[in-house]
């Protein structure tokens, strides 16, 4: 099982290696990982129907519960087979599809990398693998989203897919961490025990708002849904594999994968029928807007996945029934759309709703392909489509006082998919073709071939359901559910009311197919009302945040070193300043003090004078003459206070600066006054504050009691172990020898840089460039 | 500065100089001194004698570039320092002869490591020194 | 005295502030200085004054018999003047690099980034 699952990852680490050397066979040596990997869990069927569910562990990082373990059941086989299955097909489209492009393998790369982690999500049991999974969808989505690379409309709507995406798996992890904090275990097997603990804990709100956040930005759904639409500038193998079969199920697959964990609840269901109720309309009514094809499936996807939110919402048997079929029942169709959407254009180099007609004349296999696809969206009897309906009817006819506005939203809704799969199934195969598509003409088997098997697949699950019913469909429904009730799925109801809604529905959709022409003003009238659009909003927001960072750096990082000095030391001076106010008593032990002695005023006095020198004189001369005095007033201090080493240092390294200055800095030019007074009084008072809390902090830490164990061991240990009787130098050559190996480093390193400096050729007409 | 008393006076300061600087280096460890004050002492020296008489003739005197200095000094103190690791005492650990030595008192492994922190400070400052005073 | 080296500390401190944040560079290298020697005069002083014992042993002697200074700051201050040195000139030297190479002392005529270069 883990073989399975990372055999993608293997593959396209592979592929930048290997491929050059072998790029003619790319296109039959790719498909054979998905087909195999479907034929290994088709094989699975048998075993799934009798047992409730397998369970496959490898450990990983045990020591924060986080393992690589497998969990099979009916919910997460089904989502397999649909990535596999439909993987195999797209892998072989996209051969041909993708033919002699520069990039080919790497298109293959990310693809197997997409399908490893998408089978990553649906088989994870480890919570926190399963998120790892979920971010390595978002990115392998990224990559494919913006595969045109030169094109800068894909690489935004490839941002803007990573980031809403990014985004949701984020607020998910969190929902996981609380999730796992609250039902003590990251293994969604365990969870399920202390479901119950979990439903009537507190932070269960939580829980439940941060994985819709994550479900809902993964399967657009409103106010998430504008990446999606955005996300169709990708290849269309990408479009129909990623963005309408399998990856934006993941939302879907993760609140069915929770509903026996955490749903039935009031705020589950309440937010779950909200949201997808919004969705599927308001996508519905977007898609027959729309005149480009993918852009009309786009939302029509949208719009599905709001019925299967909507759906998992009511949560009844019968509505999750309705989901698990209607899962497989739509990637089935859609994703035959999505391939005949591509072969359309691949052909003709249009999707212009509008303007296609008539290629049936030239394309009769997509022609078939197409019309399969339609019907089965538009849920005519016979096909996958009309069961999966009729379900769903049947789930929101159940629902007492809610049933009859539920019921008209989802009319409506199956209304606007229905038009939505004519126009991309139907309409550009009927009619008179057109001069300008004279040119096209049936593409190579390997692109038909796989749209037309899941036509078939469509109408052989339609016409006999039983062949699913009990091998697929019922393990499915039992890991959603959690219930074992046997179901049974039958073609025909006989005439009640839920026939009488499909009717409705399939003559609503066909007036309106017949009556609306799909046309580019239209469309054109949709866009003013852009502005008040989520995706605008959000945009916008995300537009200010970056206005407001480049003010914010502008202001402070404006390339004046004083002002980050003064920034800095503000701010220190402000919270030192905060903190002193807050109470700090100064007790002066007198005893503690010694005694002032006259020649000590003198440095004292004379130290004071050549500071104020230093800093009020516009002379270089003087200024260097009174740092030095100020060097040699400390080295007085170090030579009354016993430290003799320190004075001896203080004093060369004072004579060796001094030196330097006069060497070096009397050849600048003259001192100018840059400032004007208010800066320096500004400066001056910010110093000044500087150095008075410096005074009182050292006060206050002068009080301290101070603890001389270190000193008193060194100096105790002095001659006994370092045979020594100069503790500095002990401590410096001995105790510490190694800072002051360091240290002689720096000294190096210093002397190197200087030596660079002064003999490297800095060309002067540098500056000018 | 290249007056005569300057002159006069430098070439008796130098080794007066060099030889106090090697005074100090060696009673660090009983008195007040040591390498980095030994070494800043050598600097001073040759500096005052290159205000004297210039800086072609101080590194005519010195022979070799100080920049040399600073590697022979490094591999003094590290090879000081991990000279005990090889008879299988810890890194930095003290060693000392066990006889005395005239003048000096006792030597041990830190006597080295002075030396080296010593010829450090040489060289640094002699090449940050020179190497100003070279393209003024 | 401990309160008078405590005001120099403090001084020396807001001088350095304030050199440091004058527009001219060999203002900053100034302040640059007195910060280290305030620095340094701060940890010294933290270590209590004692005046007249050096914390050197009397010749022959195995161990102290009187009180003596702290030597721990002693070491550290020695180690930050050597190290302060090396900072000064590398300072120093780019100073004059600079003024060779743009023919200006003043701070505000470099403050174009590398992207505007």
């Amino acid at each position: 099982m883990l073989i399975a699952v990372i055999l993608g990852f293997i593959f396209a680490l592979l592929v930048p290696f290997f491929s050059r050397f072998f790029k003619k066979a790319i296109p039959f040596i790719f498909p054979i990982l998905p087909i195999s990997l479907f034929i290994y869990f088709v094989g699975f069927l048998g075993e799934i129907k009798s047992a409730a569910h397998q369970l496959y562990r490898y450990e990983w990082v045990p020591s924060i519960g986080v393992d690589l373990s497998f969990r099979l059941d009916g919910l997460s086989l089904l989502f397999a087979l649909m990535i596999t299955g439909i993987g195999a097909l797209v892998f072989v489209y996209t051969a041909n599809y993708l033919k002699d492009h520069e990039y080919l393998d790497r298109f293959y790369g990310y693809l197997s990398m997409f399908m490893a982690s998408m089978l990553g999500v649906v088989l994870s049991d480890n919570l926190m693998t399963m998120f790892i999974f979920w971010e390595l969808t978002s990115i392998s989505s990224y990559f494919l989203i913006g595969f045109n690379n030169n094109d800068p409309a894909s690489r935004k709507s490839a941002l803007t897919a990573l980031s809403i995406t990014g985004f949701g798996g984020l607020a998910m992890l969190s929902g996981i961490v609380i999730l796992q904090s609250v039902g003590g275990s990251y293994s969604f097997t365990e969870l399920l025990n202390s479901s119950e603990v979990i439903k009537s804990s507190s932070s269960y709100g939580w829980i439940i708002a941060l994985l819709f956040i994550g479900a809902f930005t993964k399967s657009a759904q409103f106010p998430f849904h504008f990446w999606l639409p955005g996300a169709m500038k990708a290849p269309t193998p990408v479009s129909t594999y990623l963005h309408s079969a399998t990856m934006v199920k993941a939302g879907i697959y993760l609140l069915a994968r929770f509903t026996p964990l955490l749903g039935d609840t009031f705020w589950w269901n309440g937010t779950l029928v909200t949201v997808g109720a919004i969705t599927m309309v308001y996508a519905a009514i977007h898609s027959v807007f729309r005149v480009d094809l993918k852009s009309i499936l786009a939302y029509s996807t949208i719009s599905a996945l709001g019925i299967l939110v909507f759906l998992i919402g009511i949560g009844t048997e019968k509505a999750l029934l309705g989901a698990g079929i209607f899962i497989l029942a739509h990637a089935l169709y859609k994703a035959a759309l999505f391939l005949i959407t591509g072969i359309i254009d691949h052909e003709t180099g249009s999707r212009d709703v509008s303007k296609l007609a008539g290629l049936q004349q030239v394309m009769m296999p997509v022609a078939i392909a197409g019309f399969i696809a339609a019907l089965s969206s538009a849920g005519v009897p016979f096909l996958l489509g009309f069961i999966s309906k009729e379900v769903m009817y049947e789930a929101t006819l159940d629902l007492g006082q809610w049933a009859i506005i539920l019921t008209v939203l989802l009319v409506l809704t199956k209304v606007g998919i229905l038009v939505a799969g004519f126009w991309a199934g139907i309409k550009p195969f009927i009619g008179n073709l057109p001069s300008e598509f004279n040119k096209a003409h049936l593409p190579s088997p390997l692109l038909w071939f796989p749209p037309l098997l899941l036509g078939v697949l469509s109408l052989g699950f339609g016409i006999f359901p039983s062949l699913m019913t009990e091998s697929l469909i019922q393990p499915v429904f039992s890991s959603m559910s959690g219930a074992d009730t046997v179901i049974q799925l039958k073609l025909w109801h006989g005439f009640n009311l839920v026939l009488l809604l499909s009717v409705l529905t399939l003559v609503t959709g066909g007036l309106l197919y017949w009556f609306l022409i799909p046309s580019e003003a239209r469309f054109q009238k949709t866009l003013r009302y852009e502005s008040i659009s989520p995706q605008n909003i959000i945009e916008g927001g995300s537009n200010l945040f970056g206005h407001f960072a480049r003010i914010w750096t502008k202001f402070f990082q404006n390339g004046y070193l004083r002002n980050y000095v003064i920034t800095i030391l503000a701010f220190l001076t402000l919270l030192m300043s905060f903190r002193l106010f807050g109470g700090v008593n100064i007790h002066l032990d007198w005893d503690q003090i010694s005694p002032v002695s006259s020649y000590e005023i003198i440095v004292v006095v004379l130290m004071i004078i050549s500071i104020l020198f230093a800093i009020t004189t516009n002379s270089r001369t003087v200024a260097i003459v009174a740092l030095g005095v100020v060097g040699f007033a400390n080295c007085l201090f170090f030579v009354f206070y016993s430290a003799p080493d320190l004075a001896m240092t203080q004093f060369s390294i004072d004579t060796l600066t001094v030196l330097l200055f006069m060497l070096v800095l009397l050849k600048l030019p003259k001192n100018r006054s840059f400032s004007s007074k208010g800066m320096k009084i500004r400066d001056a008072v910010l110093s000044l504050l500087f150095g008075v809390l410096i005074a009182i902090l050292t006060l206050e830490v002068f009080e301290e009691p101070s603890s001389s164990e270190i000193s008193k061991y060194y100096a105790d240990n002095a001659y006994i172990l370092a045979k020594g009787r100069n503790v500095v130098n002990v401590i410096l050559v001995d105790y510490r020898g190694f800072d002051t190996m360091v240290e002689t480093v720096v000294l190096v390193i210093a002397a190197v840089g200087v030596y660079s400096l002064m003999k490297l050729d800095l060309n002067p007409s540098k500056k000018d460039s | 500065m290249k007056s005569l008393i300057f002159k006069t006076a430098s070439t008796y300061l130098l080794p007066l100089l060099l030889l106090f600087s090697i005074f100090i280096l060696l009673r660090g460890h009983y008195l007040p001194g040591g390498g980095f004050v030994g070494g800043l002492m050598a600097s001073i020296a040759f500096l005052i004698h290159s205000f004297a008489f210039g800086l072609k003739e101080t590194q005519h005197i010195i022979r070799i570039n100080p920049g040399f200095l600073m590697p022979i000094g490094l591999v003094l103190a590290v090879g000081a320092a991990v000279a005990p690791f090889f008879i299988g005492a810890p890194v930095l650990k003290g060693l000392w002869f066990e006889e005395q030595f005239r003048f000096i008192g006792i030597v041990g492994s830190a006597l080295f490591f002075d030396v080296g922190v010593y010829l450090v400070v040489i060289g640094a400052t002699l090449t940050i020194m020179f190497s100003i005073t070279d393209t003024v | 005295m401990e309160i008078l080296l405590i005001i120099i500390i403090g001084l020396l401190h807001a001088g350095g502030l304030y050199m440091l944040l004058r527009r001219s560079m060999f203002k900053m290298i100034i302040g640059l200085i007195f910060l280290g020697n305030g620095a340094n005069l701060l940890i010294f002083l933290l270590g209590r004054l004692v005046k007249g014992k050096p914390p050197v042993m009397e010749d022959g002697m195995k161990v102290f018999t009187d009180i003596y200074a702290d030597p721990v700051p002693q070491a550290l201050v020695l180690t930050a003047i050597v190290i302060g040195f090396g900072l000064q000139s590398f300072a120093i030297i780019l100073i004059k690099r600079v003024y060779k190479v743009l023919q200006t002392d003043d701070l505000d005529e470099l403050n174009s980034t590398d992207e505007e270069i």
